[in-house]
């Protein structure tokens, strides 16, 4: 089950700090333009391409700031897209210590059924579309809930205030409107 | 390589503790942003303020290094792309990083958001020259500060008060904020079973 919010907070709190202490504060949404990076770059090896001064792109986002999501893309292995692919090891082996998940709340969960029935098909095309606006806005914000919100409101990032507001602002209602029950 | 070893050690640590407190779990998520139950709010506010009280204190003893804060640009498209995360949020139960656990964690509905979150990603790549034209990514209020002006870091502080102070004084808010708040402002909560692992 999930842990008491003092234990899960403190726990959470520590390695925020962990990570700014050891590297850097933790931020995910970049890796998935990186991610992006890779692919477009292994359909079209011109997608990237080395220069004299380091990296560039075809694509203006990725050359942007002298080229530092085109070189990242270059050389995956790099602290924050290993940082990303370790994150999901760490949550699928905690998901296997406590015992997985069971089958049906894994295609939809139980809010989700509670709200509009055993309905996996659209629980899917949601998630599917959830995900591209989350996406698109994060890259358009800058960061996410983990980069914006959590790291920036920790440093006191003036950034990760509006972020906050806006999101909140955002998905409080649509949570509202969506979910009437669970 | 020793870059590489910490990304191992604490994303791991960052992707188990988010599957433990229920970030990863579309119910809590949606429990609070409905605020039919606020336990995940809770405990997201501790770990903020605690992160922060620790980051500035191990400042100013010079146990952190200032250089290793990344504080990112303030301007109207942040506002904007966090109202059009929420809504996806809120809809999907899901953030890009806890998406990326929920999906590791054996949730088929995760896949789904991260090829959804690839799209978009790679949506933005495309329409970002339309999005720099438009002057809504242009820097607001300096762009890269911080509430305070924190010793030895290459922000601006919006004020000139000690940022380290500061943090440390917004850090044990966002404690206090953690263990004031009920456990659900809509009613409901309570009783609302979670079932479903």
């Amino acid at each position: 089950m999930v842990l008491n919010w003092k234990t899960g907070g403190l726990l959470l709190g520590l390695v925020f700090f962990a990570a700014v202490l050891l590297v850097k504060p933790i931020g995910v949404s970049t890796q998935f333009v990186i991610f992006d990076g890779i692919v477009a770059d292994a359909v079209n090896p011109e997608f990237i391409t080395q220069t004299d001064e380091g990296f560039t792109s075809t694509n203006a986002y990725m050359a942007k700031s002298s080229g530092k999501y085109a070189k990242s893309a270059a050389d995956p292995l790099n602290y924050s897209f290993i940082f990303v692919l370790a994150m999901a090891l760490g949550a699928f082996v905690s998901a296997r210590l406590r015992g997985g998940i069971d089958a049906v709340e894994r295609s939809a969960p139980a809010i989700w059924r509670e709200n509009f029935g055993d309905t996996p098909m659209m629980r899917y095309a949601v998630a599917f579309l959830g995900g591209f606006i989350v996406l698109y806005g994060a890259r358009l914000a800058g960061g996410c809930t983990s980069g914006h919100m959590m790291s920036g409101m920790m440093q006191t990032a003036l950034s990760g205030y509006i972020f906050a507001a806006g999101a909140f602002a955002a998905a409080i209602p649509t949570a509202m409107l969506i979910y009437k029950r669970g | 390589m020793t870059s590489i070893l910490l990304a191992i050690v604490i994303g791991a640590a960052f992707g188990a503790v988010l599957d433990r407190i229920g970030a990863t779990n579309p119910n809590w998520i949606g429990g609070m942003l409905t605020l039919r139950r606020l336990h995940l709010m809770k405990t997201i506010l501790l770990a903020i303020g605690v992160g922060s009280i620790l980051m500035f204190g191990g400042q100013m003893i010079g146990l952190v290094d200032v250089g290793h804060m990344s504080v990112k640009a303030a301007y109207v498209g942040v506002f904007i792309g966090g109202l059009m995360l929420g809504a996806g949020w809120a809809a999907s139960g899901y953030c890009p990083g806890t998406g990326v656990c929920a999906a590791a964690s054996g949730r088929k509905d995760a896949l789904f958001f991260i090829a959804g979150g690839l799209l978009g990603a790679a949506a933005y790549m495309a329409t970002y020259p339309s999005w720099k034209a438009s002057g809504l990514l242009d820097d607001l209020a300096g762009g890269k500060v911080t509430l305070g002006s924190v010793p030895g870091s290459s922000y601006d502080g919006l004020m000139s008060v000690s940022g380290d102070l500061l943090g440390i004084a917004i850090g044990a808010v966002f404690v206090l904020v953690a263990f004031v708040l009920p456990d659900s402002l809509v009613g409901g909560g309570e009783t609302a079973e979670m079932p479903a692992e």
